[in-house]
């Protein structure tokens, strides 16, 4: 017999305005602005456009504050988002060189053209809490330094000359660029497919098997060539126009991850590399990016899989966090008739076991029966 | 004749990156200082899509997607005829329409100087500035290296 079961429309409609109200808090404490986030928690906003895969403050802000501050919560609104948009066409691709640079700095090369940039950054800091930051002090202008502008080619361009590292990655020249969102993922997959998945992949997870190639686990002896943060000049090509329409500028990282390669049987003793691009300022992730690209290249470098970072896979198909999160929080959901079935099942195999490894107490219950 | 229309179609692509990188609030506030004309007839838009941004692998190498962006497009046509676009990163559509009307504006060799003059003059310089002042501030953050001389001479 099947018995179909409703119910909770009141709780579920009541459980959705307690969320309001606990998300606005205090009514005592003034409700944050969206600009205010933008501005002071712009990290946060970085990571959410970087993780949901669209670049809008606004809209990621929103998403922070509805998701109550919960990261992953608002990655999901954001993805969920963006399905309601048409698509325009694909942007020309970025160029990276030519980017009004926030921040720059290489860990390979002291003296390189146009200098080593700190920008804006936590290194060198003690991470002592700040009392003065709670209470509210009035902030100084930052210095300011008159230079030539100076041009700044990627450190990878420096390190070519020599001819001791590999160059860009290139693909066939007929290559179209794969797109997740087009098309589901099949493996083994093009490095340009794995890059835009490791693009909005989760900063944790990529972190951790960062980390683990680090540690030994598929080890590929790292340095930072180059990171540099700042805006890049968006073009679209429409039809309607002769020229390709310029859209406005969008703030990325970029990671040029270099690594010592003794060669193998595919390729000879040189430096190989790893490349993270991330939306904002996303340094953090952008290295962990160039980390996992690097290890994910074992099967093309001709090196032995033997760790879960270069196991395409399994990385690529644990990257996405809304897919996790979907997966991993539907367990909460009512699971009732399974778990009927299953406790059916569980009984009836107790009973037998029971009865195999323990036939007198199984006696005495039937004689008590 | 070629050498003119490259040159007119390097302007007006400068012109129209101006407007896509300038705020929607100072658009409109110079637009309205300057007193131009905003009836045009919508011919498309002003509507939101998603462009996807492509970069390169290593940098300079093969092109690949990294994500999508907002874009707000519109396309206008003037009374006298001329049809002006707009694309521009986020979701403004006050910005959108002016900045097609802008372009279309542009295009009519009457009103050119005075969208030149009065609204991407200013807008351009305003850009500037802050470029400017980034430069200068990240510039401030710039690691001057020193030799340390141990010992005696």
């Amino acid at each position: 017999m099947y018995v179909a079961v409703k119910g909770g429309e009141a709780a579920i409609a009541n459980a959705h305005s307690l969320l309001a109200d606990r998300r606005r808090g205090d009514r005592s404490v003034p409700a944050l602005r969206l600009d205010q986030i933008v501005e002071q928690l712009a990290l946060g906003v970085d990571r959410v456009m970087s993780e949901g895969s669209l670049y809008d403050r606004e809209l990621a802000a929103l998403a922070i504050v509805q998701a109550r501050g919960d990261m992953i919560e608002a990655i999901f609104l954001v993805r969920a988002y963006r399905t309601t948009l048409p698509r325009f066409g694909y942007s020309k691709a970025i160029d990276t060189a030519n980017m009004l640079v926030e921040r720059r700095v290489s860990a390979t090369y002291k003296d390189l053209p146009g200098g080593q940039l700190l920008g804006p950054t936590f290194d060198y800091t003690h991470r002592l809490l700040d009392p003065e930051l709670a209470a509210g002090g009035d902030v100084a202008e930052p210095l300011q330094r008159e230079t030539e502008a100076q041009a700044m080619p990627r450190v990878s361009a420096i390190l070519a000359r020599e001819g001791l590292i590999e160059p860009d990655g290139d693909m066939p020249q007929d290559h179209v660029p794969g797109d997740i969102t087009r098309e589901p993922l099949e493996f083994p997959m093009a490095r340009d497919i794995r890059l835009q998945a490791l693009s909005r992949g989760d900063e944790g997870f990529l972190l951790a098997l960062g980390y683990s190639t680090q540690r030994g686990y598929a080890r590929n002896h790292p340095f930072v060539g180059e990171i540099r943060i700042g805006e890049v000049e968006l073009e679209l090509d429409v039809p309607e126009l002769p020229f390709a329409v310029p859209l406005g500028t969008v703030r990325v990282t970029e990671c040029q991850m270099v690594n010592q390669f003794k060669g193998s049987a595919k390729a000879p003793p040189q430096f190989t590399r790893g490349y993270g691009l991330v939306f904002g300022q996303s340094e953090r992730k952008a290295m962990a990016m160039a980390l996992c690209d690097r290890a994910l290249r074992a099967t093309e470098l001709g090196e032995d899989v033997v760790a879960a970072a270069q196991d395409e896979e399994f990385v690529i198909s644990h990257s996405d966090n809304v897919q996790a999160t979907g997966f991993v929080e539907h367990l909460k959901l009512p699971h009732y008739v399974d778990f009927q079935a299953e406790l059916d099942l569980v009984r009836r195999m107790r009973a037998e076991y029971d009865a195999r490894e323990n036939p007198k107490v199984e006696e005495k219950r039937e004689a008590a029966e | 004749m070629r050498g003119q229309e490259a040159r007119d179609q390097a302007e007006r692509k400068a012109a129209m990156a101006t407007l896509a990188q300038s705020s929607g609030d100072d658009i409109v506030r110079l637009w309205n200082e300057a007193g131009l004309p905003s009836d045009a007839e919508l011919l498309r838009g002003p509507e939101t899509g998603l462009v996807t941004l492509r970069g390169r692998i290593g940098g300079g190498g093969a092109p690949f997607n990294v994500g999508e962006a907002t874009v707000t497009r519109a396309t206008v046509r003037l009374p006298s005829g001329q049809v002006g676009h707009c694309y521009a990163l986020g979701r403004d559509k006050q910005k959108a329409r002016l900045a097609a009307i802008a372009d279309a504006l542009w295009q009519d060799p009457a009103r050119r100087n005075e969208v030149e003059t009065n609204l991407i003059a200013p807008l351009r310089s305003a850009l500037t500035t802050a470029h400017e002042r980034r430069r200068a501030e990240t510039a401030a953050t710039k690691v001057d290296f020193f030799t340390m001389v141990r010992g005696e001479d």
